[in-house]
């Protein structure tokens, strides 16, 4: 067995600390719960090599993580490639960008990462059921990691969430429950009902502090995939906002443990992404205020599609305090950055990964990204996900007959459509 | 003039169980205050050091959000209620 480097749970507000058991708000205050690590020990014991010398999934970074177990609940998430994006640079006039592919994790999203981490501490606590509120994304991958684990699972929708999301969730065999409201009404339903179910491990409520910090290893990873180099800039999408904090958290420990090359600091930029129709981190951002407004949402981005996001405030502050910036945008735009990034990558994301996208190209207009940064786009989730959301510009350019006249008529010799039919 | 404070599960050990307590105030701020006088401890699990209410600890009149109405001086009319509500920390 691995030496355990987490110490305790924290209250993010006081500072009380508590065991590390399913806890995720501090009964003094109300704050919510994060780990905390004996970050010299980790310094001590963690090395590059001994790094790259574990699995190809999140668990090489098993030190960093908040539950340590020699056979982790995973379907081998995590890994994923960095790529250099030259053509979609040149698009959007920047310099030195990398898209980090999360669309090629097992269940098509980010989420098997924090999955993985959250599963793993339930079975350790001994939770029967695996639960969560979910956008889509989480039902899936919580599904797909309870069947693996044998465990059983209920997860919780809104009702009008894309087909491909809810089939993803159901076909594991776990129960789909479809809430008749939104994401916010979801979420406040489970946290009554983690009172109701003890034996109810909820991967973002009452696991939420171990699950959260499964996105560290985002920055883990692009950190080690550039050469233990930080990035100068990193653009994150913004939905509960947990995702871009724990983005800022892991480069922080990365520099914290010595694991950065020593001419550098954390001093990473993070900006936000959100849609136009759900952007109240946006908007406090751009109003300079403190006070996260909630908003009904209204966007084809249902995965970031959260009113009333949790570590809003965290990550408007990690925004602020690294120097970056919070950018929403229109459903087209999100549409057009699909359809972008699709064309000049070859990668397709969802409607989430359109919002990043498109996000950085309005920050990159407007000069807040620069052409001298070396950027890391974070691309959260598969695009077959979401595909309805395409309509109809994403079908046959033309069909024909099964004759080959009428194909030579219909399609030019560099593959162009000549005639519509 | 009279008006109502709705306190939420966690904090009802400090209230003898009460979930509703009727008080005094014309404020909200009045309001928590007059609910501290009552039922002493209440305000340092609301605010903290600097007498700021705490981040995660929400107070609603009348169903809006005091942050976006006038912050602790939000005016309580007569019979209206003041919710204290703990933010839901969850979620994607």
């Amino acid at each position: 067995m691995d030496p355990v480097f987490v110490t305790a749970l924290t209250c993010r507000e006081c500072g009380r600390t508590y065991p590390l058991d399913a806890l995720h708000v501090c009964d003094w205050c109300f704050g919510p719960l994060e780990a905390a690590y004996d970050y010299e020990a980790i310094a001590a014991a963690l090395s590059p090599e001994e790094i790259a010398a574990g699995p190809r999934t999140i668990w090489r970074y098993r030190a960093l993580l908040p539950v340590q177990d020699t056979r982790p609940v995973e379907l081998g998430g995590g890994w994923t490639p960095l790529v250099r994006a030259e053509r979609l640079a040149a698009e959007l006039g920047l310099g030195e960008l990398w898209l980090k592919d999360d669309t090629a994790n097992p269940t098509g999203s980010f989420k098997d990462r924090v999955v993985s981490v959250a599963l793993t501490k339930a079975r350790q606590l001994g939770f029967k059921v695996a639960a969560c509120a979910s956008t889509g994304n989480l039902a899936g991958s919580i599904a797909a990691h309870a069947a693996r684990a044998g465990m059983a699972s209920v997860v919780i929708v809104p009702k009008d969430l894309e087909r491909a999301k809810i089939a993803m969730a159901a076909v594991y065999g776990g129960t789909v429950v479809a809430v008749d409201g939104d994401y916010d009404d979801v979420n406040r339903l489970c946290a009554e009902l983690v009172a109701e179910h003890p034996s109810w491990g909820f991967a973002n409520v009452n696991l939420r502090a171990y699950y959260a910090e499964g996105s560290k290893t985002l920055a883990f990873e692009i950190a080690e995939q550039l050469g233990w180099r930080a990035p100068d800039h990193v653009v994150v999408p913004v939905g509960s906002g947990s995702q871009l904090n724990k983005v800022a958290k892991g480069f922080t420990e990365l520099s914290k443990v010595g694991l950065l090359h020593a001419d550098e600091g954390p001093a990473v930029r993070i900006s936000g992404a959100q849609a136009a129709g759900c952007a109240p981190v946006a908007t406090a951002f751009e109003t300079g205020s403190d006070d996260i407004r909630p908003v009904r949402p209204s966007t084809i981005a249902r995965s970031v599609a959260i009113g009333n996001p949790a570590d809003g405030y965290y990550a408007l502050q990690a925004v602020r305090r690294s120097g970056g910036a919070v950018g929403s945008v229109s459903d087209s735009e999100v549409l057009d950055a699909i359809g972008l990034l699709a064309r000049t990558e070859g990668i397709f994301a969802e409607t989430a990964g359109g919002v990043t996208i498109a996000t950085l190209a309005k920050l990159a207009a407007a000069g807040v990204v620069g052409r001298d940064e070396r950027v890391v786009a974070i691309v959260s989730g598969h695009g077959l996900k979401t595909v309805e959301s395409l309509g109809t510009a994403a079908g046959p350019g033309v069909t024909v007959p099964p004759s080959l006249e009428a194909f030579e008529e219909a399609v030019g010799e560099t593959g162009e459509v000549l005639l519509c039919r | 003039m009279p008006v109502t404070v709705r306190v939420p599960t966690q904090l009802r050990s400090l209230t003898g169980g009460a979930g509703e307590v009727a008080v005094e105030a014309s404020t909200a701020g009045e309001a928590l205050k007059a609910l501290d006088a009552l039922h002493p401890g209440l305000a340092e699990r609301l605010f903290d050091e600097k007498g700021v209410l705490r981040r995660f600890v929400n107070v609603f009149v009348a169903d809006e959000d005091i942050r976006f109405a006038a912050g602790l001086e939000t005016p309580v009319a007569e019979g209206e209620t003041v919710s204290i509500v703990p933010a839901v920390a969850g979620g994607a």
